[in-house]
């Protein structure tokens, strides 16, 4: 178990190593340099285009260069935007936690319907309920949260006025972004559990317990959903990147302040560093939430703490 | 309650060719038609894309404009014909930078020994760390906007997780007594790959792609809908959906055709990558 916990670990940390290290580098790869870009366009001279470089460091050798970043990140500083000369750290905290809501409620809506949609599929194989079920998925699968989201400003905020379209003041204006983004997550969800729940139906001891005459009930909630169901939790940690990626786009539809306008912004103005600050936070929960899963993965199922990759 | 109520199927049913698929071969009609009318719009939609009328704004549907028209008059139809190139191209380029990429980096990493497969997997894990749709922004921040970015942006983003899946196709196939059958007998690794893995692992790797078609062309256009796609006025379906949203309310359909249509087709990616699946099952 320990070891289990220890490669797990040594794993992530490599990972975000890695991360880390290609942030940089691709940065540095980009073509042009933040002091002309940023200068060139208010008509400043040469030489204060020189002492801005200097200023930010730019003219060090490149092992300096990193050295400063790694040393400033392990201090939790993420550098300074090149537009607004703001503390990047700040500016993530500043918008985050309007994303994190968002996220949560949506994982929380995706984790009920891919789970009940997955499970009725499976138990049901082959049957109109299956066939209902893994179409519902597969169509939450490809539609475009963009296009969802425009839906449903459409019928239930233009035409039924039940909740407005845009903004971010309180539980009101989070339902259609979160029930936008909670579909769009149900569908992979479902189709992972409703494989897992399969697989294990046709395991030994589900036909040993149903030889012994159990109700199916209890086969069901005891023998099959236990097992499956602690993959289900890797498969939601894995949505992590995908709930961010959806939460920008889905922000972008309702208007909703958070990390999206943020790594929008940063992308059109190619803030480099708020860009790269947005996507080593992201990275880093991505790495976290995967790491606790797997943690809970193990204490729920003892026979997955001696597998490394649950889902590989 | 009686054990009837709940009918539980508890073995799977017989699996079924990809001919004999109705959702399958649904994917491949629409994908089809998607192909045809893009290949044809020259005689399809001859007006091209940019003939604006101000005379007919924000028309609806009806029998002088299909499916509308936009806030600028021109036929949405004929736009989405044209998009249709786009975004095809955009998924198929995508796509093979993603299977470029991808598909030779889980092969070696799956058949050339533990060191370069855990170097290469530690690669592919920090980057599946970043969030796919973040990663390509970053892709496009670096190159700038355009519509040939966006492309490789997706498919680099999409990069990654193919890797991985080939990893996991060619290892499991590795582990079979054929292959080792086939070193005994002193084939090359090469002809091993090709013969033995490749053909053994195809079923997998095709699924995988077309899947993987479906969010390329869903992170593509996505990032066209933020506008970082091509030029304003480019008939991208993302951009449509886009330039559309100002005029929800008068005129949906100029939003909400764009949408239903690369819904649809990203939709007929993951039907085709399901079938192809399923169709595979048969032959285990």
């Amino acid at each position: 178990m320990l070891t289990y916990l220890g490669r797990r670990l040594v794993q992530g940390l490599a990972a975000m190593a890695i991360a880390i290290t290609l942030a940089f580098v691709a940065m540095q790869l980009a073509p042009g340099d933040p002091a002309t870009a940023l200068l060139a366009a208010s008509g400043a001279t040469q030489q204060e285009v020189a002492e801005r470089r200097q200023q930010l460091g730019l003219d060090d050798p490149l092992p300096t260069q990193c050295l400063r970043f790694l040393a400033d990140l392990l201090r939790g500083d993420l550098g300074s935007s090149w537009l607004h000369g703001r503390p990047v750290g700040k500016m993530v905290v500043e918008q985050a936690p309007a994303t994190i809501e968002l996220a949560l409620a949506a994982s929380a809506i995706g984790a009920a319907l891919g789970i009940g949609l997955g499970v009725l599929g499976a138990t049901r194989r082959g049957r109109w309920c299956d066939t209902l079920a893994t179409a519902l998925a597969v169509v939450s699968l490809s539609t475009p949260t963009y296009w969802s989201g425009l839906l449903a400003i459409l019928v239930f905020s233009l035409r039924l006025r039940w909740f407005p379209s845009s903004g971010a003041a309180g539980l009101h204006h989070l339902v259609l972004p979160a029930l936008v983004l909670g579909v769009a997550l149900a569908g992979s969800v479902a189709r992972l559990v409703r494989v897992r729940v399969a697989e294990v139906l046709e395991m030994p001891f589900v036909t040993a317990a149903r030889a012994r005459g159990l109700p199916t009930r209890r086969v069901l909630a005891v023998h099959v959903l236990r097992p499956a169901l602690g993959p289900a939790l890797t498969v939601i940690a894995l949505q992590t990147g995908f709930l961010l990626g959806g939460a920008v786009v889905t922000e972008s539809v309702f208007a909703r302040p958070g990390l999206g306008k943020l790594v929008l912004d940063a992308v059109l103005w190619r803030d480099l560093p708020v860009l790269r600050g947005v996507i080593l936070v992201g990275a880093a929960a991505y790495t976290g939430m995967n790491l606790v899963a797997d943690l809970a993965v193990a204490w729920l199922d003892p026979r997955l703490r001696e597998r490394l990759l649950p889902l590989d | 309650m009686r054990d009837e109520d709940l009918s539980i199927t508890w073995y799977a049913p017989r699996p079924r060719p990809l001919w004999r698929q109705g959702s399958a071969l649904a994917a491949v009609v629409w994908l089809g038609i998607v192909g045809g009318s893009a290949l044809l719009a020259p005689w399809l939609a001859p007006g091209g894309t940019l003939a604006a009328d101000p005379a007919r704004r924000l028309l609806p549907p009806g029998p002088s404009a299909w499916l509308g028209t936009d806030a600028l008059g021109r036929d949405v139809l004929a736009r989405l014909v044209w998009g249709g190139r786009w975004t095809l191209q955009m998924g198929l380029l995508g796509l093979s930078v993603a299977v470029g990429l991808g598909l030779p980096m889980g092969m070696a990493a799956g058949l050339a020994g533990p060191w370069l497969d855990a170097v290469l997997m530690r690669l592919t894990d920090a980057l599946l760390a970043f969030p796919g749709l973040l990663l390509a922004m970053s892709v496009v921040a670096l190159t700038g906007p355009g519509l040939l970015p966006v492309a490789l942006a997706a498919g680099l983003a999409a990069a990654p997780s193919y890797a991985r899946v080939a990893r996991s196709a060619a290892l499991e196939v590795r582990s079979q007594p054929y292959i080792e059958a086939a070193f005994a007998i002193g084939a090359g690794p090469w002809r091993i790959l090709r013969r033995h893995i490749l053909p053994n692992a195809a079923g997998a790797l095709l699924s995988f792609a077309a899947a993987q078609l479906g969010w390329v062309l869903l992170t593509g256009a996505a990032l066209n809908f933020l506008g970082l796609g091509g030029p304003p006025g480019t008939p991208e379906w993302g951009a449509m959906l886009a330039a559309g949203r100002g005029f929800l309310r008068d005129a949906p359909w100029a939003s909400v055709f764009p949408g239903l249509a690369l819904t649809l087709t990203v939709l007929a990616a993951h039907l085709l990558s399901d079938g192809v699946l399923e169709a595979l099952r048969a032959r285990r």
